[in-house]
């Protein structure tokens, strides 16, 4: 804080405003998604907003924005109540959002989504005086992006730090962050948040930051509202807190890790073979660069990385939805190229991340979605015929079973909430009498924790009967938890690999960032 | 449970009935713009099409090229797939159906007849397949192929007719030779109406129940919905989208047939009367459910075969059902962008649905009905 008090002046000028939230409730039809929470973020500091997902730290801050109007309570701006009805509103009070996802135009450079992001653009554009001024504010920015480079060419790091940029020259004084974090290497998250932290500390800025990530938190926050089930938790400064206090305020309780039961095979085969595989993004760059990997009969291989390192790519070519521009994939003992016949014959099985996007027709029915893996075996068909009582039957069943809530199973698959989708593609891939080969991408990304439980059982337990599960996830700590054996991808090459009693943290995270 | 299906199904039949009903007015106005009276004008069409059994009969002469027209684009509407080669298949078809029926001309009649069937499926369905095997191999854009292959199948149709098929006693317009009256198809019997109608709706029935109710139909459609889907499930999308897209076009084909084999004899230039384009109409009206192309192609075919009486009665060019056609083609396209958007056919939420999460960030909004 000394810095404050060197340069009195100019903090006078530029001090961010404090805001207020008072009794802020927000419903959606019946759900109460935010009841009666309060915040208070004082001028100069960085603040954390800790909660589960679901708990309404999302809510909270949209109502802040104005994409959402509060269903009751109000934003006080300097102690003066503001209405927000839109993102404008709070661009006039000097607060901005940077989103989890990126919200830049990838073919424009980044002086043009800079101009662009502004909310008085004129019609006509004078790029030179706009350069001499983008140029200006660059050499006064806490970090710098090269002007003249289109976005499609930035690092995940640098996307972000432009996101911030952006806000810093809309010059907002309340910076607002949405995991700002989530797609970053521990080590760029660090640079950029420690740059904010910066710019906080010289009492330039206020920041509100959603957070999972308790390392952060006590590295570079001031103080913390919790939020649990869109109430209020509890309130506090990180100095006094430790992490296990945080922790209770967000769960509840506290909670142990659920160990995982997992038995040993006496006599593990090797299931899933892949050899030196290479293939390309959908722009024809190099994604996966020649890896090989063997996954064993009752072992759970999970695959670690930052996205966009190849994992994606990978798991489309053992999906079958892409396909491998040299290298090979052999399933027990026989070459496989993801054929109908073939995934039939091996019992490979996929649970894709999103997959409303990867593995549902949407405008199709639950029962017929189910089906999609059986529809042309008996009972379901009788040769070409398809037997729309079985298909039907079977859907209730797996309905009961897996617990998904949907009106009938004639329902449009894509009525029902993330969650059941979810389930009711785990209740497809999951329910067949014989699996030999699970790939999991993802599993679990955005879904409350009993559903994470339930999915993490389930892998589980199809590993004990002896299936040879591939996991590739973004979630660390699953993969800490539910791997045997466990690898990093970086640069769409495998650049670390251990068994998960020998695996170090350390190295692990060093080996994401690609060091 | 059963309220929100029978709003959707009442939605997909009340829009298109709208939409045909919002573009006679529109045609009324148009009417009264050249001059003639609007009602009159209803009238006219409504005799010239429906009003006795004699007329009825030329419309459902017109139905039949129209009902196969219409598959070629309603089959591969299912896999996602829009096209409109419906014209060039036609075409290709009747050329080929000639060719055949020319070539093995002393063959009793009903293998003639069903030679030509055969070799219009096989020249239409190659045509249209064709566009398939771009679209997936190559990535061509099918519309665009397939639009463009129309101008070529006609610039074959006029060289074959004028040079190496041609009848030198077809003077001022040129044809091929007439196919030998014994092949032809014959009229269904106490009628003036060819045979072809049953071709188009056991065709019609044929290719609904191979969409709902065959895994091919399953599979294709699972395609057409979502192929990365498709592809998890191991569904071998490129054969489908092949397959399809050559059964689209024979059916095409078969229209070309009947109309050599029933109504002209010969291929000449009135083979690309426009059934093609009437076809992809019919397709949209009918929301690609075959068994629908098969009521809507009746309907179409008497905005078509009401042309001529416009002409005689009120002075209106015949092209004037054209303009109908056209706008009644643009009111169905704009209906399309309403499903979903009426209040009274939306979906009411069922009572047991679980609260939502709150939305994670923005654009990520899940779909809250209400």
């Amino acid at each position: 804080m000394t810095t404050v008090t060197s340069r009195p002046t100019t903090v006078e000028l530029e001090k961010p405003p404090e805001l207020e939230v008072l009794n802020m409730t927000k419903q959606f039809g019946s759900l109460v998604a935010l009841d009666n929470v309060s915040l208070h973020l004082k001028p100069g500091t960085f603040h954390a907003l800790l909660g589960e997902n679901g708990a309404g730290k999302s809510t909270l801050v949209k109502c802040i924005m104005g994409f959402y109007m509060p269903t009751s309570g109000k934003v006080l701006i300097d102690k003066q109540t503001q209405t927000i009805a839109s993102p404008r509103d709070a661009h006039k009070y000097g607060i901005g959002m940077v989103y989890q996802h990126f919200t830049s135009v990838p073919a424009m450079t980044v002086a043009e989504n800079l101009v662009l992001s502004r909310y008085d653009s004129a019609n006509v554009i004078n790029w030179q005086r706009e350069y001499e001024q983008l140029q200006t504010f660059m050499d006064t920015a806490p970090f710098q992006v090269p002007l003249d480079v289109p976005i499609a060419q930035l690092a995940a790091g640098q996307k972000q730090k432009l996101e911030i940029l952006k806000q810093l020259y809309l010059k907002s004084k309340i910076l607002i962050l949405d995991e700002p974090t989530s797609v970053l290497t521990p080590g760029e998250a660090d640079e950029v948040l420690g740059l904010i932290r910066e710019e906080v500390t010289a009492g330039k800025l206020s920041v509100l930051m959603i957070s999972h990530k308790f390392r952060e938190v006590t590295a570079f926050v001031d103080e913390v509202t919790v939020l649990r089930k869109g109430k209020f938790a509890g309130h506090g400064f990180v100095k006094d807190l430790s992490v296990a206090d945080m922790a209770e305020m967000m769960m509840g309780e506290r909670r142990e890790p659920n160990p995982v039961e997992k038995t040993i095979h006496p006599d593990p085969k090797a299931v899933l073979e892949i050899k030196e595989i290479h293939a390309n993004k959908d722009n024809g760059i190099e994604a996966v660069c020649g890896v090989s990997l063997t996954v064993h009969s009752g072992e759970i291989v999970g695959i670690a990385g930052i996205s966009g390192n190849g994992q994606r790519e990978l798991v489309e070519v053992l999906a079958g939805q892409r396909v491998a521009t040299s290298g090979q994939i052999v399933v027990s003992g026989s070459p496989y190229r993801a054929t109908r016949a073939e995934m039939f014959k091996h019992k490979v099985f996929a649970l894709p991340e999103e997959p409303l996007r990867n593995a549902c027709v949407p405008h199709m029915t639950v029962a017929e979605n189910m089906a999609l893996r059986t529809f042309d075996r008996t009972p379901q068909s009788h040769g070409v015929l398809l037997i729309l009582k079985a298909i039907r039957q079977m859907a209730q069943g797996l309905i009961q079973q897996f617990s998904v809530k949907t009106p009938s199973p004639e329902t449009p698959i894509s009525n029902l909430s993330g969650g059941n989708v979810q389930r009711a593609v785990l209740a497809r891939e999951l329910s067949a009498q014989h699996i030999n080969l699970l790939i999991a991408a993802n599993p679990c990304f955005g879904l409350d924790f009993a559903a994470v439980e339930f999915i993490h059982d389930q892998i589980v337990a199809a590993r004990n009967q002896g299936v040879a599960v591939l996991l590739v996830s973004e979630d660390l700590d699953e993969l800490l938890k539910l791997s045997d054996r466990i690898m990093v991808i970086s640069g769409g090459e495998f650049v670390y690999e251990s068994s998960i009693a020998e695996a170090d943290f350390a190295a692990i995270g060093r080996s994401m960032a690609g060091h | 449970m059963v309220t929100h299906v029978w709003r959707r199904k009442l939605e997909s039949a009340c829009l298109p009935i709208a939409a045909v009903l919002a573009s006679l007015v529109l045609f009324g106005i148009f009417c009264a713009v050249v001059g003639a009276n609007p009602f009159e004008v209803y009238g006219s069409i409504w005799k010239a099409a429906f009003g006795r059994w004699t007329s009825f009969q030329n419309t459902l002469i017109r139905a039949a090229p129209l009902m196969l027209s219409a598959l070629c684009t309603a089959l591969p509407a299912r896999l996602g797939l829009v096209i409109i080669g419906n014209e060039g298949a036609l075409v290709v078809g009747g050329i080929g159906a000639v060719a055949l029926g020319l070539g093995i001309s002393t063959a009793p009649p009903l293998v003639v007849q069903i030679g030509m069937a055969i070799a219009a499926m096989v020249a239409g369905g190659l045509w249209i397949g064709a566009v398939g095997a771009l679209r997936h191999y190559r990535a061509v854009n099918e519309t665009i192929s397939s639009l463009l292959l129309n101008y070529i199948a006609i610039a074959l149709l006029n060289h074959l007719v004028g040079g190496p098929m041609r009848d030198p006693s077809s003077l001022n317009k040129p044809a091929t030779y007439p196919i030998a009256a014994v092949n032809m198809l014959q009229s269904i019997p106490g009628t003036r109406v060819h045979w072809g109608l049953v071709y188009g709706l056991v065709a019609c029935v044929i290719a609904y129940f191979l969409i709902q109710r065959t895994t091919f139909g399953f599979a294709a459609r699972t395609a057409g919905g979502n192929i990365r889907a498709a592809r998890i499930a191991g569904l071998p999308v490129g054969k489908l989208t092949v397959a399809i897209c050559f059964l689209a076009g024979s059916c095409a084909g078969l229209a070309g047939m009947v109309e050599v084999a029933a109504v002209h004899g010969t291929a000449n230039e009135s083979l690309n009367a426009g059934y093609g384009y009437g076809g992809i109409l019919v397709a949209f009206i009918a929301r690609h459910n075959p068994l629908a192309a098969a009521l809507v192609s009746v309907l179409v075919g008497g905005i078509l075969a009401s042309g001529g009486i416009l002409q005689r009665t009120h002075g209106l060019p015949d092209a004037t059902v054209l303009v109908f056609q056209g706008l009644v083609f643009l009111v169905v396209l704009y209906s399309e962008s309403l499903y979903g958007k009426l209040p009274f056919f939306r979906e009411k939420p069922a009572a047991m649905v679980a609260p939502p999460a709150p939305p994670p960030s923005p654009g990520q909004e899940p779909v809250v009905v209400s």
